[in-house]
C-alpha cells in the first residue's frame, strides 16, 4: 500500500508541475503582452506611455528576464503564498480568494455530498429493482440530469420557486452564521443545480456497474451459500460495484467547480466562480491565472485521495 | 413426426448467423429513444443548413417597436429587447451549436487520438510526457480551461473552439493510448515487425480499424457534451459576439426579462437540452449496437 | 444406503432472442448417502445447469419449467427460489464448488470473511469461534500457515489454493451433499489429482455425498461409484463406473472413452475425437440429438423421437436404438 501511495503521490507532483507550466505559459506565450493589458487597465484609456517607460516597467516586473526565470520566480512566489495583485480589484489575489472561497466551498461541498450519496442510492435501487418503476424513473432522471444545462435549470427553478411561487429567495448568498434560515433557503436552488450533473452521472454508473457485478461468479457463490439478498448486495456486491464509481467521484469535483462558475453567475453568489467570470471580462489575467491554478490544484489533490481510496476498496491494488 | 417430415442432417444445425450489419441495425433501431434522437438530429442539421429559408424574420435586426413582444401570430416565440424574433434566432443558433460542436470534436479527436497513438506506440519518455500532460489537462474543469484561454485570447467563437478542443483532448488520448498498448502487445504485431513492416503500416493496419467503432461512439457522446459546454460559455458571454445568435447567450439575454417574457430564456434552453439529449441517446445506441462490451467504459 | 437426493424429470429452459434453449430436457438422477457420483458431458450439454437447478440458482432468462428435486422427503422446487427454506438448504445441506476458482471468490473480501459468513449464518457461531473453525478448515484442506493466511485476499492465492479454499467453504457447514461443478478444469494436471483426492477425503470425513460434474470421464473414473452421461440436455447412459468403462452401450459414451489417454495401452494408439460439434440447443428437433455425429446411426434414429432410457441390467441404463435392436434380436432368437 505504501509503495502504491508513494507512486500516486509522485505522479500527482508531476501533474501539478505540468499544470503550473500550462497555466503560466498559457498566459505568456499567447498573443497579448500582459504588461500592455496591465497598463491599459491601470491608466485607463487615452494615456500614452513611452517605449522607455515601458522598458522600465518591464524590468520592474521582471518581464525582461528569460521566460524560465520568470516562471521560477512566479512559482517561488506562489509557494510563499503570493498569488499576485489583481489589476481590476487592486487587491492581493490571495485576499480575494480567501474571501470568496468559503462561499464556493460551502455550496460545493453540500452539493457534492448530496449529489453523490443520492446518486449512489438511486443507482443501487434502480439496479436491484431492475425493470420496476424505480428503475424507469431513475434512468429518465439520470438522462435529464446529464443533458440539462445547469444555468437554464437555475433559471427555471428561479422562475418557478422564486418568482411565481415565492417560496425561495431569487438569488444571493448569506452566511449561515449570520442568518441560518435565510442562508439555507438561499442554498436550495444553487445546490440543486450544482449537484444535478454529478448525481445523474453517479446514478447511471452505479446502476450499470451494479448490474455488471451481480452477474459475476462470486455473486452466484454467495447465493449458493444461502445468504439473504440484502447481505449479498451490501457485503458482496456493493464494494465491488463502487470501484468504477470512485473514478466519477474525482471527476465530480471538477463538475462542481465548473458548475459553480455558471451557478454563481445565475444566482449572484459572491464566490470564486463569479470572481473568475468578472475577471475574465475585466481582463484581469492575474486573478484568472491564480484562480485556475488553485482550483486545479484542489482537483488534482482530490483525485489523489480518490486514487488512494481505490486501494482501500480494492485489495488487488492495495497489495499489487 | 408427420408434420415435420424433413429429416436432413439438421437436428443440430446452428441457426443462420445474423450478419454484423443486420445485428447493428436491429439493436440500433430497436429503442424508441434512439429513433427520437435521430429525428431530432436530422431536424437540427436540416434547420442549420436551411436557416435562411426557414427563419421568418431577420435574426440580427429587429424592430424596436416590437421590443419584448409576447408570443403572437407574427412572432411565434416573441421577441427580445431589441425586437428580434426569438424563433429566427433559435434557428440561426443551431448553426453556432453545430459548428462549435463539430469543429471542436474534429480537432480534439484528431489531435488527441494522434497523441495517444504516438504515446502508446513509442512508449518510454514520449509516453510519459504526453500522458502526464493529458492528466494535467484533466485537472482543469472544461469551463475553467475555457475561461483561462478566453481571458488571454479574448472571447470569440474561434477561441471557444480552441478552448473546448484543448479541454477534451485527454479523453481521446487516453482511449487511443490504451488501445494502442493492447494492440502492440499482440503477437502478430511482433511478427510483422520481425518481417520488417514499418511503424506506420502496422498502425494503420491494426490500430485504426480497431479504434474506429469506439471512436465513433466517443465522438457522438462528446458532441453532446461540447454543445452543452458551449452553451455554458455563451451564457457567460464568452463565445459568439453580438449580434450573432447562440442558444446559451439567448438564455442569458432573456434572464433579465424572466418575469415579463419567460419564453425568451425557456425556448433556447429547451433547444440545448433536446439536442444534447439526442446526441447522448444516439451515442448510447451506437455503443450498444457496435460493441456492447463498451458499456460502462464510454 | 438410502437415497438422499432424487431428481425427477427436471427441465430448465432459457428464453433467448434466438428461441427457447432446452438446456436441461427432462433428466432424472439420484444420489445415495455418502456416495460419489459423476455427471459427465461436453461443455454446453446442460450438466452445470442441472446442478444449478437443484439449488434453484438459475438466473433470468433461465427458468426451471418442470420436474421435482426431492431432498429429505421435500420437493425443493416448491420453495421460493430465494426464500428462507431454500436459503436454509443452500450452503448448509447442499453446498457447491464452482468451476472458476479465479472468479468464484469475492475479490474484495478476505477468505476468512468468506468462510466465516456461512458458519455464522448456518451454524450460528459467534465471530471468534467461526474464525477458529475457519482456520481449522483451511488447515484441513491443506493451506499451510492457515492462521496467517486467513486474512489474505483471493488474489494472493494460486488457483489450486483458491480451489482448496472453495472446498473448505463448501464443506464448512457439514453439508449432506457437495456438488463440484468442473472443480479442476481450470487447473494443471498435478493439482487436479491432488484436489480430487482432497475432495474425496473431505466428503468421507464429513460423511457427505459428492456429485462431480465434469467433461472428462478420466477425472471421475477413480472416484465415482456411478456415472451419468449427459448429451444435449438429456442423460443418455447411466450405470456403475465399472459397467460404463467396461461395457459402454451408447455411441457417445464410446466416443468419450476413446478420448481418454490411457497409460496401460500399447504405444501408437491414436486418441479419437468425436466428429462434429455439440448441437446448438435452440429449437431442437425431438429426434436423437447425437444422430448427426453418430457413426452408427440408422434411418430410425432420424425419424423416431429420442429413444428413452431402457434398463439393460445391473442398474445400467442407456438411451439408444442400437440396444433396442440387440434386445429385439436377442428376444427373437
Amino acid at each position: 500500500m505504501t509503495t502504491y501511495i508513494i507512486r500516486r503521490l509522485l505522479m500527482a507532483v508531476v501533474i501539478l508541475f505540468i499544470v503550473t507550466l500550462i497555466v503560466f505559459f498559457a498566459m505568456r506565450l499567447l498573443p497579448g503582452d500582459p504588461l500592455i493589458i496591465f497598463l491599459g487597465q491601470q491608466a485607463g484609456s487615452g494615456t500614452t506611455i513611452t517605449e522607455k517607460e515601458l522598458e522600465v516597467l518591464r524590468h520592474e516586473y521582471g518581464l525582461d528576464r528569460p521566460i524560465v526565470i520568470q516562471y521560477v520566480n512566479w512559482l517561488t512566489g506562489i509557494f510563499q503564498g503570493n498569488l499576485g495583485t489583481s489589476i481590476h480589484y487592486h487587491e492581493k489575489v490571495s485576499k480575494l480568494m480567501l474571501e470568496r472561497f468559503p462561499v464556493t466551498l460551502q455550496l460545493g461541498l453540500v452539493a457534492y455530498v448530496i449529489g453523490n450519496s443520492l446518486g449512489i442510492l438511486l443507482g443501487l435501487l434502480a439496479a436491484i429493482r431492475r425493470g420496476t418503476w424505480i428503475d424507469t424513473v431513475t434512468t429518465a432522471f439520470a438522462n435529464i440530469g446529464i443533458t440539462i444545462p445547469v444555468f437554464w435549470l437555475g433559471l427555471l427553478l428561479m422562475y418557478a420557486f422564486g418568482l411565481k411561487l415565492g417560496w425561495l429567495p431569487i438569488a444571493g448568498f448569506t452566511s449561515p452564521f449570520e442568518n441560518l434560515w435565510l442562508s439555507l433557503k438561499q442554498m436550495v436552488m444553487p445546490c440543486i443545480c450544482l449537484s444535478i450533473t454529478g448525481l445523474a452521472f453517479i446514478a447511471r454508473q452505479t446502476r450499470s456497474s451494479m448490474l455488471e457485478v451481480i452477474k459475476q461468479d462470486y455473486i452466484r457463490t454467495a447465493w449458493s451459500k444461502g445468504l439473504k439478498e440484502r447481505v449479498i448486495i451490501m457485503r458482496h456486491a456493493l464494494k465491488n460495484s463502487l470501484i468504477p464509481v470512485i473514478t466519477l467521484l474525482g471527476i465530480g469535483i471538477g463538475i462542481v467547480f465548473g458548475g459553480s462558475v455558471l451557478v454563481e453567475t445565475v444566482f449572484a453568489i459572491p464566490g470564486v466562480g463569479r470572481l473568475l467570470v468578472t475577471s475574465v471580462f475585466a481582463q484581469d489575467y492575474v486573478v484568472v491565472q491564480s484562480g485556475t491554478l488553485v482550483i486545479s490544484t484542489i482537483i488534482i489533490l482530490a483525485n489523489l485521495i480518490v486514487d488512494i481510496s481505490y486501494g482501500w476498496l480494492d485489495p488487488r491494488i492495495r497489495y499489487g | 413426426m408427420p408434420e415435420k417430415q424433413s429429416t436432413l442432417l439438421g437436428a443440430s444445425e446452428a441457426p443462420p448467423s445474423v450478419s454484423e450489419w443486420r445485428r447493428f441495425r436491429r439493436v440500433f433501431f430497436q429503442r424508441k429513444l434512439v429513433i427520437f434522437g435521430l429525428v431530432i438530429l436530422a431536424l437540427l442539421v436540416f434547420t442549420a443548413i436551411f436557416a435562411p429559408w426557414l427563419a421568418p424574420h431577420d435574426p440580427y435586426r429587429g424592430k424596436m417597436s416590437d421590443s419584448l413582444s409576447p408570443p403572437c401570430k407574427k412572432y411565434i416565440l416573441g421577441t427580445d429587447i431589441q425586437g428580434r424574433d426569438t424563433l429566427s434566432r433559435l434557428i440561426y443558433g443551431s448553426r453556432t451549436a453545430l459548428m462549435v460542436g463539430f469543429l471542436s470534436v474534429g480537432i480534439a479527436a484528431l489531435v488527441g487520438a494522434s497523441l495517444g497513438l504516438v504515446a502508446g506506440y513509442f512508449g518510454g519518455i514520449t509516453n510519459m510526457i504526453i500522458m502526464r500532460a493529458m492528466d494535467a489537462l484533466m485537472g482543469f474543469p472544461m469551463l475553467l480551461l475555457a475561461l483561462l484561454l478566453a481571458s488571454v485570447l479574448g472571447s470569440g467563437i474561434q477561441n471557444v473552439i480552441i478552448a473546448l478542443s484543448f479541454a477534451t483532448l485527454p479523453g481521446y488520448a487516453r482511449f487511443m493510448h490504451g488501445l494502442t498498448l493492447s494492440v502492440r502487445e499482440n503477437d502478430y504485431i511482433l511478427a510483422e515487425k520481425a518481417m520488417g513492416s514499418s511503424h506506420a503500416r502496422t498502425i494503420f493496419k491494426h490500430v485504426l480499424p480497431n479504434a474506429s467503432p469506439p471512436m465513433i461512439v466517443l465522438v457522438t457522446l462528446m458532441l453532446g457534451n461540447l454543445i452543452l459546454a458551449e452553451s455554458g460559455l455563451s451564457f457567460l458571454g464568452i463565445g459568439i459576439k453580438p449580434p450573432g445568435a447562440a442558444w446559451g447567450s439567448m438564455v442569458a439575454d432573456g434572464y433579465q426579462y424572466l418575469l415579463m417574457n419567460p419564453v425568451l430564456s425557456f425556448a433556447p434552453g429547451l433547444a440545448i437540452m433536446l439536442v444534447v439529449f439526442a446526441f447522448n441517446m444516439v451515442g448510447d445506441g451506437l455503443r450498444d449496437a457496435l460493441d456492447p462490451r463498451l458499456r460502462g467504459l464510454l | 444406503m438410502s437415497t438422499l437426493l432424487e431428481v425427477k424429470n427436471l427441465a430448465t429452459q432459457f428464453h433467448t432472442e434466438g428461441g427457447i434453449v432446452k438446456a436441461v430436457d427432462g433428466i432424472s438422477f439420484h444420489i445415495d448417502e455418502q456416495e460419489i457420483v459423476g455427471l459427465v458431458g461436453e461443455s454446453g450439454c446442460g450438466k452445470s445447469v442441472s446442478q444449478l437447478s437443484v439449488m434453484q440458482l438459475i438466473a433470468s432468462p433461465g427458468k426451471i419449467v418442470g420436474g421435482e428435486v426431492i431432498f429429505e422427503g421435500q420437493n425443493l422446487l416448491q420453495y421460493e427460489p430465494n426464500g428462507p427454506e431454500m436459503r436454509s438448504i443452500r450452503g448448509a445441506k447442499i453446498a457447491m464448488i464452482f468451476q472458476e476458482p479465479m472468479t468464484s471468490l469475492n475479490p474484495v473480501l478476505t477468505i476468512g470473511r468468506q468462510l466465516t459468513e456461512t458458519l455464522e449464518l448456518h451454524l450460528k457461531m459467534d465471530k471468534e469461534s467461526a474464525r477458529k473453525r475457519a482456520i481449522e478448515l483451511l488447515g484441513m484442506v491443506g493451506i499451510p500457515d492457515a492462521e496467517n493466511r486467513i486474512d489474505d485476499y483471493p488474489h494472493q492465492f494460486s488457483g489450486g489454493m483458491r480451489q482448496r479454499v472453495m472446498i473448505a467453504m463448501g464443506i464448512s457447514c457439514n453439508p449432506k451433499i457437495l456438488i463440484a461443478d468442473e472443480p479442476t478444469t481450470a487447473l494443471d494436471v498435478t493439482t487436479q489429482a491432488q484436489l480430487l483426492e482432497l475432495m474425496k477425503d473431505m466428503v468421507e470425513r464429513f460423511h457427505a455425498s459428492l456429485i462431480i460434474v465434469t467433461h472428462n470421464l478420466g477425472v471421475v473414473a477413480r472416484y465415482a461409484k456411478r456415472i451419468y452421461i449427459m448429451y444435449a440436455g438429456r442423460i443418455v447412459e447411466s450405470g456403475s463406473t465399472k459397467d460404463i468403462f467396461a461395457n459402454p452401450r451408447h455411441p457417445y459414451t464410446v466416443g468419450l472413452l476413446k478420448c481418454i489417454p490411457r497409460l496401460d495401452e500399447e504405444k501408437g494408439r491414436k486418441l479419437v475425437p468425436i466428429e462434429g460439434l455439440p448441437p446448438n440447443l435452440i429449437n431442437m428437433r425431438p429426434t436423437c440429438a447425437f444422430y448427426p455425429r453418430c457413426a452408427e446411426g440408422s434411418e430410425r434414429c432420424s425419424k423416431e423421437p429420442w429413444p428413452p432410457l431402457t434398463h439393460i441390467g445391473n442398474q445400467h441404463y442407456v438411451g439408444c436404438f442400437l440396444n433396442d435392436k440387440e434386445k429385439k434380436s436377442e428376444l427373437s432368437t
